[in-house]
């Protein structure tokens, strides 16, 4: 008895459950403009990336929905006067768990695009599907440049620049600043993102200093947290410079553990994700540290009003800031709404989505990190310039000397060469 | 009606019931057709679990399935799904062999440590290889049955209906074995291996035969979940991957071929709807849903289907 | 061509850091044979809780020394709350299912604490380095060591030699392993094993949450710290043998020294080297290196 009145309770709640469930996405009206937004809510990714992303995303989308935003975007409220609507899904989980996610959304929240993904192994995973379910995808920060120099597609848009250009244009910076380098180490974190850093960044160097020693090249699991041993053997490589792409705690924790014992003071380091430490530890990276941003972005933007205005609507709702990945968001939604009232050439009707990808493609437009031209992929990957400098404090405060930045020509291949056959023939003289 | 004949009835209702569901509702399909897959991983996972053994590493065969498959098509051009699947599941099955014959030796957590450490192992040699992309994998393309591309609306409500019929066979297989004298020694190890080799049976012997079908059904699911997906990385190998079909499979309960495809198709659908309904809070959901499956059906989901009695 | 001196020193360091990181684990599961798959969320509040408060008593501009001891205050606020709160609340309930099914309720409360540290915390990271840089350097070999490194090494051997002092030497201890040696006889003898439960889940808690205190000043706080740290735990208990304290020093000695040797002599290998060692060690040794006793089974 008792057991088939659980058996019941149970039949009933899972039936409830899945009836619950929008198995069919509810009918609404086609005014608003609905856009998933991808990005890692939760795990060791949300700090630094996935939640400054989505914070810009709620203020630009606010914003914008309100007709406060500033020039060039100050003209229609919303996207071309449809408004937005977000739906936030947590890019944790792997490929899979995304892959699954982001058919969910195409096919369950109907959305209009989706804009997101930080890691690189869920763009690789995602490229594809936006092309089999024919749904314009804009990818914002994921830096791997497999994505349109392996393959191309028709629904699939970066508005961020690969990867290469943190690498080349750190590679410039010393060549430039640090002319005397001779030894290099590195330390990475072991996995993609860490090894590809490290190989572009060598390839580079070999260019630039054709006699250049590798003394060690470190490789930490990622969040791995202790790094006691790899500063000991970075001390003793006694290299000139030393690189890293470490990014959020593992940064972190790399600066809080190597300066006091002197890593920064015996090597220049070279941080190419630096930025995203500057807000919290900013008083704890030592002087003469290159740091950059993998970008335009933050104190490498440009003073433009819609950069002021950026800075502003998020300073004054997060009381921080915004770092580079909020700068990379910001510029994703407005390529976006540049494409979207492109393709409407003045009218007030919806264009269809095919419009919008034609009018997306090699367009030029500008992000709070300034001008960004579709230029590589036929039109679908963003080339954008980028800026080192070095980190010297004056009095208590965080300033930066020897700021220099770098065109997209400089630092990015041309259309249809991959960017690691086109490093090989770098040219240092300008 | 005779206990098979009941299960062969059972499995063939359930087979028609998903292609129905799956043909009318084509958002699920995606979703239903990887955790078919991964289901199969399950499966092998539920007769270790009844042999009293649990492996937190059935992510090593689930990932070498992956590889295998994704690897032939790839770099040899080979899509058509029935070989990409054979392939996966053998390759699993020739690397358990080797390894069943130290795995057998080996109980409780310690066989669970051990498998997880070689799990763990694989991983950081995918992680190390660039050449397979290391930790971003790559990408598969879609597989073909007889010639015929599986993408698209019908192509995948064929793969989905291929996830179906593998899963159906999977279960149906499992389910005969269960039957034969070897299968019956399932319940006997576990509940007391010394009488086992009284009775003249080879304990070990029992358990590597076991560990190897559980690993190749590992390996298959990889290979479906890869060709499902499109996409292979190292991940399919991460303790946490073999940590959730471990949770999914007690989750399920081991009282019947068909729990491991039930509790890993509810297990998906409950995640979904976290990530979906609460994408700041979804492990908060997920954890709270685990928690009360635990306390109210001790048994596992599957006793919410089967009578008091008929559950063991 | 490299000196040996700093292999060894970085070895002891991290293996100090490993042992009071797994400590606690082996302890839970010794008495209560529940591998506690939380252990690394406990080991976050614990970190996030010495942030927290150590935050506060530097911003109060207290004496900067007494900051040790506020940290390690933190780690036993949260052992003495979450402690009794997950085992008279959760675990009590499920005392005499199956081992897999206790890690899972584990795991559930793993995932469950993940969202409850980002809600009271948020996703920003927090902070407390001073205690760190404050006792100044030693150079050794020619390599700079902060002292703290080795205040850790010194924690780890008192708390080591301190867990050992109480098992063997005091009555609650004797009884304590009288009641691992035979629950039900130690029930029929009048002594009671809940307390004593309830008191070693509390002391696990609290030792996760002094390892994550203790590194929270070489790190930053940030959702998701917890969980390299479980798999961490589990090998060095695994190495050392499931349930044994010398056993979880010699396997945290094994991994520091061996990762210590990789990083310096061979960075390619650093990735898998533990997972390496834990496979040979029970290949050799299929029961860890210092066995618990044998579980009855007839």
């Amino acid at each position: 008895m008792k057991s088939s009145l659980w058996q019941c309770t149970w039949l009933t709640a899972i039936a409830a459950a899945l009836a619950w469930i929008p198995s069919t996405a509810a009918a609404e009206d086609a005014k608003p403009f609905r856009v998933g937004i991808v990005t890692f809510l939760s795990g060791a990714a949300a700090g630094p990336f996935g939640v400054p992303a989505r914070n810009a995303a709620e203020v630009v989308v606010e914003a914008l929905n309100a007709g406060t935003v500033v020039a060039p975007y100050g003209n229609t409220k919303g996207i071309g006067g449809a408004p937005l609507e977000i739906v936030f899904v947590d890019e944790a989980g792997g490929t899979t768990k995304q892959v699954t996610e982001y058919r969910n959304l195409v096919q369950q929240k109907n959305v209009d695009a989706v804009i997101g993904y930080i890691s690189s192994g869920d763009c690789l995973a995602i490229a594809p599907v936006a092309d089999e379910l024919k749904k314009l995808t804009v990818f914002f920060d994921c830096g791997t440049p497999r994505i349109f120099e392996d393959a191309s597609y028709k629904y699939l848009f970066r508005t961020g620049a690969t990867a290469t250009i943190d690498n080349v244009a750190a590679a410039l910076y010393l060549n430039e600043h640090k002319k005397n380098t001779r030894k290099i180490a590195g330390i990475n974190q072991n996995y993609a993102w860490g090894q590809d850093s490290w190989n572009d960044f060598v390839a580079a160097m070999k260019v630039l200093v054709p006699n250049v020693q590798i003394a060690t090249s470190q490789m930490p699991k990622l969040l791995a947290g202790q790094y006691g041993a790899e500063i000991s053997a970075l001390l003793s490589a006694d290299a000139d410079v030393v690189h890293s792409s470490f990014w959020g705690g593992d940064l972190d924790a790399l600066i809080l553990q190597g300066a006091p014992r002197g890593l920064f003071k015996k090597s220049t380091v070279v941080l190419t994700a630096g930025e995203t430490a500057v807000q919290k530890l900013g008083d704890q990276i030592p002087d003469g540290t290159i740091i950059g941003a993998r970008g335009p972005f933050d104190m490498f933007a440009p003073d433009t009003e819609l950069n002021r205005w950026f800075r502003k609507v998020y300073t004054d709702r997060y009381n921080v800031p915004p770092s580079y990945p909020s700068y990379k968001m910001a510029q994703a939604i407005f390529g976006l709404k540049a494409a979207y009232e492109k393709a409407q050439a003045g009218g007030k009707a919806a264009p269809s989505q095919e419009q919008i990808i034609v009018a997306f493609e090699h367009l030029t437009f500008e992000g709070p990190g300034g001008k960004v031209t579709m230029g590589l992929g036929k039109g679908h990957q963003a080339v954008q310039g980028t800026a080192y400098g070095t980190v010297k404090h004056v009095g208590d405060k965080f300033t930066l000397t020897n700021v220099t930045t770098y065109t997209a020509e400089r630092v990015t291949p041309p259309d249809g060469v991959k960017s690691e056959d086109w490093i090989k023939g770098l040219k240092a003289a300008k | 009606m005779n206990p098979r004949d009941r299960t062969l009835v059972t499995l063939v209702a359930a087979l028609v019931v998903l292609l129905a569901v799956g043909a009318l509702l084509p958002p699920w399909q995606f979703l239903a057709t990887v955790a078919l897959a991964k289901g199969c991983a399950v499966l092998g996972l539920m007769l270790l679990l009844r042999t009293g053994l649990v492996s937190f590493g059935q992510g090593l065969y689930f990932c070498l399935g992956a590889y295998s498959a994704g690897g032939l098509g790839q770099f040899l051009g080979v899509t058509d799904a029935l070989v990409l699947l054979a392939a996966g599941c053998l390759v699993a099955a020739v690397v358990a062999v080797v390894l069943g014959f130290l795995l057998a030796n080996y109980r409780n957590i310690f066989f669970a440590m051990l498998s997880l450490a070689l799990s763990m192992i694989l991983y950081g040699l995918l992680v190390k290889s660039q050449a397979l992309g290391s930790t971003d994998g790559f990408n598969v393309a879609p597989p073909t049955l007889a010639g015929w591309a599986l993408s698209g609306h019908d192509g995948r409500f064929f793969l989905y209906a291929l996830a179906c019929v593998v899963a159906f066979a999977g279960a149906l297989t499992l389910d005969r074995y269960f039957k034969t004298p070897l299968g019956r020694l399932a319940a006997a190890i576990r509940d007391n291996e010394l009488r086992v080799e009284y009775m003249g049976a080879s304990v070990r012997q029992a358990i590597h035969v076991k560990y190897v079908i559980a690993c190749a059904l590992a390996g298959l699911g990889g290979a479906l979940t890869g060709l499902t997906v499109g996409h292979i990385d190292p991940e399919m190998a991460y303790w946490t991957t073999s940590g959730e079909f471990v949770f999914v499979a007690i989750l399920a309960g081991t009282g019947s071929v068909a729990a491991p495809f039930l509790g890993s198709v509810l297990f998906e659908i409950v995640r979904s709807v976290a990530y979906q309904h609460s994408p700041n809070t979804w492990q908060l959901a997920l954890g709270t849903a685990m928690l009360l499956v635990i306390m109210f059906l001790p048994r596992g989901l599957w006793s919410i289907f089967a009578t008091r009695g008929k559950v063991a | 061509m490299r000196e040996l001196l700093p292999v060894v020193i970085d070895g002891a360091i991290y293996a100090s850091w490993l042992f009071v990181v797994a400590i606690g684990l082996t302890l839970i599961y010794g008495v209560m044979k529940i591998l506690n798959m939380a252990h690394g969320s406990l080991y976050a509040l614990g970190a996030y809780a010495a942030a927290s408060l150590g935050g506060a008593w530097f911003a109060g501009g207290h004496s900067p020394y007494a900051s040790y001891a506020i940290l390690v205050l933190a780690a036993l606020i949260v052992g003495l709350i979450a402690g009794p709160l997950l085992e008279r609340g959760l675990l009590r309930f499920m005392y005499g299912k199956d081992e897999i099914v206790l890690l899972l309720v584990t795991y559930a409360v793993f995932l469950i604490l993940e969202d409850v540290i980002k809600l009271i915390w948020g996703v920003d990271p927090y902070f407390i380095a001073q205690p760190y840089g404050m006792l100044g350097n030693l150079d050794f070999a020619g390599l700079t060591y902060p002292v703290y490194s080795f205040v850790l090494i010194a924690v780890a051997i008192f708390i080591g030699i301190g867990i050992a002092w109480v098992l063997q030497r005091t009555r609650p201890g004797k009884l304590l392993l009288v009641v691992i040696h035979d629950r039900e006889v130690s029930l029929a003898m009048g002594i009671n094993v809940s307390l004593f439960y309830l008191t070693t889940f509390t002391a696990g808690a609290m030792l996760a949450a002094i390892g994550g205190a203790l590194t929270a000043p070489t790190v930053s706080v940030v959702p998701g710290m917890g969980v390299e740290v479980i798999v961490l735990a589990f090998a060095v208990v695994v190495i050392g043998g499931l349930g044994s304290l010398p056993g979880a020093a010699l396997g945290a000695l094994i991994v520091g020294l061996v990762r210590s040797a990789a990083v310096h002599y061979l960075p390619q290998v650093e990735l898998f080297s533990i997972y390496l060692v834990m496979a040979l060690v029970l290949i050799l040794r299929p029961k860890g290196l210092f066995a618990g006793f044998e579980a009855r089974k007839i």
